[in-house]
C-alpha cells in the first residue's frame, strides 16, 4: 500500500469542508457495518439512533466525528456508527476525548460511556472537564446497573436496589448526575430519554453546537438486569413551561427536588472554551529551531 | 576580622603552580532554610562553564519544602567529566550538619570551606578555610542575605574564576532590582578580596579553559529539548517529582508553538489525552515518576493494542509507595519491561547522559510514530536534575520521522487500519484528514478493527503487533544503539545501563590504566534488547559485570531471562549514583578472584 510521506511535525491538517449544497447525509450514513450486540429492547439502542440523528441533522462528515467510549455496555457504541471513534479503557473516555480534542479542535467530539463509566470508575475526571469547559460532548447513558458484568450495583443504583453484589439492596446514596454536572460547573447541562430519541437527537444536537462542554444524562433502561421503561414512561415530563436555561440556582434546585423526572436543556450558558482560551496566549504559532531554542542553556 | 587557614597535620606544600589539580569536586551543604545553598553552586558552575569549563553537577534536596538539609555537587574540569566524581574536593558547610554529613566523604588533602560562628569543624586531617561569614555580611555589608554571595567570591578568589564572569551573573539575576544588584556585587568583591589575606594551602586551581562555547543543561532540559524537536505538540503530566520541570517547560513553550500542554487531574487523565491528542495526528508526550507510572500502565496497554504511538517518560525515584521522592534508582525497569495485563509489545529506551536525553527522544518519538507503540524513556532522578557540559548538537543528524499514512489517493476500497503486514506495521488514517474511519479499539479485532475475540484472530493480530518489536530490532540491534568501549580481548565486560554510563566508563578508563583488561558495553534501547551486539560481547569476555542502582539486580535478571548469562550483580540503593571508584573496586574485586 503506497504511503504518504511523513511530515516532519504533525501539527493538525485542516480538513476541507464539503460545501453545503454538496452534502445531505441521513441518519444511516452515520451506522457502521457492525451490528450492534445489545440484548433487544436495550435503551442505547435508542441512544444510538438519536446519535446518527442528530449528526445528519448537523450535516457533519463521520470522517470528522470521533466518538470515544469507555468500558460498558453502552461504550461499544462507537463500533456501531461509521464516524471515527476510540473504544478505550474503563473511565478514561473523557481524558482521551479532551487530548484529542486539544489537539484537534477541528474535530466534533463524543465522550460516550455508562454511569460506571463516569459516575463511577472515570467520575473524577468530570469535575475537571466541567470546569475547564473543553468543546466536547458527554452522553452518559445511565442505565442505573452495571450491564456488561451482569446487574452489579451502580453508582445511580436507588438506595436499596437489590443486584448480586448488593444482595440486602445498596446502603449508598444514588448519585444524582444532572445536579453533579450542574455543581461541577458544566456550562450545558441535559438530561434525555432513550425511549424518545426524537427529543434526544435534538438534545444532542443542542449539545454538539453549544460551544464548550456538554453534558447529557440519559435514561437508558437495561431490559436485562434493570428493567426502568415503566417507571420512566410513568415519570418523565418536559421541563417547566418558559423554563429559562440560563438560571443556575434554579437549575439546582429543580435537579434537588424533582419528583418527575424532567426531559430538555437545564441549563446553558456562554463561556471561554479551554481549547481557544489556550491558543490565545501565542496567536501565531512559530516553528521550532532547536539550536536557537538552546541558545538559552549556553 | 582575620581569617583563619589551618594547615592539616600532614603539611602539604603551599599552593604551587606546576601541581595544579584542575580536576576537582566541590559540595556546598546546607539547610535549605539558611537559602543559597543551591545557588552558590549554580552560580559557580555557570560562570565556569561559561568560560568553557566541563562541568557535572548532582543535587540532592530534602522532600520538605522549608527546612531540611541540601547539597549541591559539581565536578569541574577543563577537559570532559563524565560523572560526578569520587568523594570531595572542597566542601563547603553552611552548618554544623553539612560538616557532619559530608566529612566521611572528604578525599585525602581535601579543603573546608565553613563559617567559623556557625561550624565546629575539628578534623586536623584537611586545610580549613573559616571565617564568620554571616557576621561579615551583617556588620561589615550589613547584608546577611549576601552571605552566599560572599561565599561565592571567596571560592572565585581561591579556585582561580575570573570575579567579572561572576558579576555578570549576579546582574542578570537581579536586573529588575537595581539595589539589589549593587549589595550583591560588593558581597561578591567583598569575598573575592577577601582570599587575598588568605595563604593558599591546597593545589585546587582551575587554570586555563578553551573558551568554547557549549550547552549546560540538565537531563530534563534536554528532553524537552528533544520532543520540541521531534515535533511533540502536545504535552500532558501531573506534577510529580522528579518529572515537573519538563511539564512546565512544556507549559512555556508548547503555545508558542501552536501546542497544548495540559497539566491533567491524574496520571491516567495525563496518558489518555496524549493518546486522544495522538489518535489526531499530533505527537504527544506525557512525562512522570514510579507512582504516576504506575497509574499509567492500563493506558499504556490502550496504546500498544490500538496502536496509537505515544512517548512516555518515567524519571525514576526511589520506591516502592512514596518511597523516597528525590532519590534516584533505576528500579522501574521490570515495570517498563513487563509491567500490564496481556501480551503487548512496548519500546524501553534509557538515555545514558543528558546528551542522549536530547538525541534518545527525538529516537524515541520516531521509533512511537513508526512503528506505532508506546515507547518509555526511562531516565532517573540523577539524570533528571544534574546539569552536564555537553556540545553543540547538530540538529542534521537528527532526522524526524512521522507516522505511516494511507495515501492522498486512497479512495478507502478495502482500507484496513490493522492489515496484518509483513513488518506489523499498517497505514494509520487520521481522524478529519483520511475519509475512511475506523475505531480505534481496546477489544480484539479484525484488520478493519471490528470486534472479533476468536482464538485466530487474537493469535493473528497478537503476532502482528509483535512483529513490529521484531522490526524493530532489525533497526537497533546496532553499535549505535549500544556501544563497546575498552580493551579489544577483555576479561571482565561490564553491562550498564541508563545514567550510570559516566562512572562506569570512568572506572573502565581506571582500570585500564592499572592494566586491567576491561570492557563495557552500555545498551540504550533495553526492549527490544540489541541481542546480536550484547551476545557478541558476552561472547567476547570472561565474566560478566551488570552494575544498577536497584536492589533486585532488574536488568541482570532480564539478561539472564532473554540471553541466559548469569552476571556478577552490583547494586546499590539509597539515593546516590555509583561513583566511579566503586565500579573500580568491583572491578579489582572479580580480578582479584579470577
Amino acid at each position: 500500500m503506497p504511503s504518504r510521506p511523513a511530515t516532519a511535525t504533525s501539527a493538525p491538517v485542516r480538513t476541507q469542508v464539503a460545501p453545503k449544497e454538496e452534502l445531505s447525509l441521513t441518519a444511516k450514513d452515520f451506522r457502521g457495518e457492525v451490528k450492534p450486540v445489545w440484548c433487544p429492547g436495550c435503551g442505547d439502542f435508542g441512544v444510538l439512533s438519536a446519535t446518527a440523528k442528530a449528526l445528519a441533522a448537523l450535516q457533519v462528515m463521520p470522517h470528522q466525528v470521533v466518538i470515544v467510549s469507555g468500558i460498558g455496555c453502552s461504550s461499544r457504541l462507537p463500533y456501531f456508527m461509521s464516524t471515527y471513534g476510540v473504544h478505550g479503557v474503563h473511565g478514561r473516555a473523557i481524558p482521551i476525548a479532551t487530548g484529542l480534542k486539544m489537539a484537534r479542535p477541528d474535530l466534533t467530539v463524543f465522550a460516550m460511556g455508562g454511569d460506571g463509566d463516569l459516575m463511577s470508575i472515570g467520575a473524577g475526571h468530570l469535575p475537571h472537564a466541567c470546569a475547564r469547559n473543553i468543546d466536547i460532548t458527554c452522553v452518559l447513558m445511565d442505565n442505573q446497573v452495571y450491564g456488561l458484568t451482569k446487574g452489579h450495583g451502580s453508582p445511580t443504583s436507588p438506595m436499596g436496589h437489590k443486584s448480586k453484589s448488593t444482595p440486602y439492596g445498596m446502603i449508598a446514596k444514588a448519585a444524582n448526575p444532572v445536579l453533579v454536572a450542574l455543581s461541577y460547573g458544566a456550562s450545558f447541562v441535559a438530561r434525555g430519554y432513550s425511549a424518545r430519541p426524537n427529543e434526544l437527537a435534538n438534545l444532542i444536537v443542542e449539545g454538539v453546537r453549544h460551544q464548550g462542554f456538554s453534558f447529557i444524562q440519559v435514561h437508558s433502561p437495561c431490559t436485562e438486569f434493570f428493567n426502568t421503561y415503566d417507571h420512566y414512561d410513568s415519570l418523565v415530563e418536559e421541563l417547566p413551561e418558559r423554563w429559562r436555561r440560563t438560571d443556575l440556582p434554579a437549575a439546582i434546585n429543580l435537579a434537588l427536588t424533582e419528583e418527575k423526572v424532567h426531559l430538555g436543556v437545564f441549563y446553558q450558558e456562554e463561556r471561554p472554551v479551554y481549547e481557544v482560551e489556550a491558543r490565545q496566549f501565542e496567536p501565531e504559532a512559530q516553528p521550532f529551531d532547536l539550536l536557537s531554542y538552546l541558545q538559552r542553556f549556553s | 576580622m582575620t581569617p583563619t587557614a589551618r594547615r592539616p597535620t600532614k603539611q602539604p606544600k603551599s599552593f604551587q603552580e606546576n601541581q595544579i589539580r584542575n580536576d576537582f569536586v566541590i559540595r556546598i551543604g546546607g539547610d535549605t532554610a539558611i537559602g543559597g545553598v543551591i545557588s552558590t553552586g549554580e552560580n559557580f558552575t555557570a560562570a565556569a562553564a561559561r568560560l568553557g569549563f566541563h562541568v557535572f553537577t548532582f543535587r540532592s534536596y530534602p522532600s520538605e519544602i522549608k527546612g531540611g538539609h541540601a547539597w549541591f555537587q559539581v565536578r569541574i574540569a577543563n577537559r570532559p567529566v563524565l560523572s560526578l566524581g569520587d568523594g570531595i574536593d572542597v566542601l563547603i558547610a553552611f552548618d554544623q550538619e553539612a560538616y557532619e554529613n559530608h566529612r566521611k566523604n572528604l578525599n585525602e588533602g581535601a579543603v573546608l570551606i565553613y563559617d567559623s560562628d556557625l561550624v565546629h569543624a575539628e578534623d586536623g586531617s584537611f586545610i580549613h578555610y573559616a571565617a564568620p561569614f554571616q557576621r561579615i555580611a551583617r556588620q561589615e555589608l550589613d547584608f546577611v542575605r549576601g552571605t552566599n554571595v560572599l561565599v561565592l567570591g571567596l571560592m572565585a578568589g581561591l579556585f582561580g574564576l575570573p570575579v567579572n564572569s561572576l558579576e555578570e551573573l549576579v546582574r542578570r539575576r537581579y536586573k529588575r532590582r537595581a539595589e539589589l544588584v549593587e549589595k550583591n556585587l560588593q558581597a561578591l568583591a567583598y569575598g573575592y578580596e577577601y582570599t587575598k589575606q588568605i595563604r593558599k594551602e591546597d593545589q585546587y586551581y582551575l587554570g586555563t579553559s578553551d573558551h568554547i562555547q557549549r550547552l549546560v543543561m540538565s537531563g530534563n532540559d534536554a528532553i524537552t529539548a528533544g520532543a520540541l524537536h521531534a515535533g511533540c505538540r502536545f504535552f500532558a503530566g501531573y506534577p510529580i517529582t522528579p518529572a515537573s520541570d519538563i511539564l512546565e517547560s512544556m507549559a512555556r513553550e508548547l503555545p508558542k508553538l501552536g501546542g497544548i500542554c495540559l497539566q491533567s487531574e491524574d496520571e491516567m487523565a495525563a496518558l489518555g489525552s496524549c493518546i486522544g491528542a495522538s489518535y489526531g495526528g499530533v505527537k504527544a508526550m506525557t512525562a512522570t515518576s514510579g507512582p504516576g507510572f504506575s497509574l499509567m500502565t492500563e493506558l499504556m496497554g490502550l496504546s500498544s493494542m490500538t496502536e496509537i504511538p505515544v512517548v512516555l517518560v518515567d524519571a525514576q525515584r526511589s520506591g516502592p509507595s512514596t518511597g523516597l521522592p528525590t532519590k534516584l534508582e533505576q528500579s522501574d525497569l521490570f515495570h517498563a519491561l513487563y509491567g500490564g495485563h496481556g501480551d503487548f509489545p512496548r519500546i524501553v529506551i534509557a538515555p545514558a547522559s543528558v546528551e542522549d536525553c536530547l538525541s534518545r527522544t527525538v529516537h524515541a518519538f520516531n521509533l512511537a510514530e513508526k512503528y506505532q507503540m508506546p515507547v518509555i524513556l526511562l531516565s532517573d532522578q540523577s539524570l533528571s536534575h544534574r546539569t552536564q557540559t555537553i556540545e553543540m548538537p547538530e540538529p542534521q543528524h537528527m532526522k524526524v520521522v512521522g507516522r505511516l499514512q494511507p495515501s492522498d489517493g486512497h479512495d478507502g476500497e478495502g482500507y484496513a487500519r490493522y492489515a496484518l503486514t509483513d513488518t506489523g506495521v499498517s497505514p494509520a488514517g487520521i481522524p478529519g484528514v483520511f475519509l475512511h474511519p475506523y475505531v480505534a479499539p481496546g477489544l480484539e479485532h479484525d484488520e478493519h478493527g471490528h470486534p472479533n475475540l476468536s482464538a485466530e484472530v487474537h493469535e493473528a493480530m497478537t503476532e502482528k503487533r509483535f512483529r513490529k518489536l521484531a522490526s524493530v530490532a532489525k533497526e537497533t540491534d546496532t553499535p549505535e544503539w549500544a556501544p563497546r568501549y575498552g580493551h579489544p580481548r577483555a576479561e571482565i565486560g561490564i553491562i550498564g545501563w541508563g545514567a550510570t554510563e559516566g562512572s562506569i566508563r570512568e572506572a573502565v578508563e581506571r582500570a585500564l590504566e592499572r592494566g586491567y583488561k576491561v570492557a563495557a558495553i552500555h545498551p540504550r534501547i533495553l526492549n527490544p534488547l540489541p541481542e546480536t551486539q550484547l551476545r557478541q560481547f558476552i561472547a567476547s569476555v570472561r565474566r560478566v559485570l551488570v552494575p544498577e542502582v536497584n536492589y533486585q539486580g532488574q536488568f541482570a535478571h532480564h539478561l539472564a531471562a532473554q540471553l541466559g548469562v548469569q552476571p556478577i550483580r552490583l547494586n546499590k540503593i539509597g539515593g546516590v549514583p555509583f561513583t566511579p571508584g566503586e565500579i573500580l573496586q568491583k572491578i579489582e574485586e572479580v580480578m582479584s578472584h579470577a
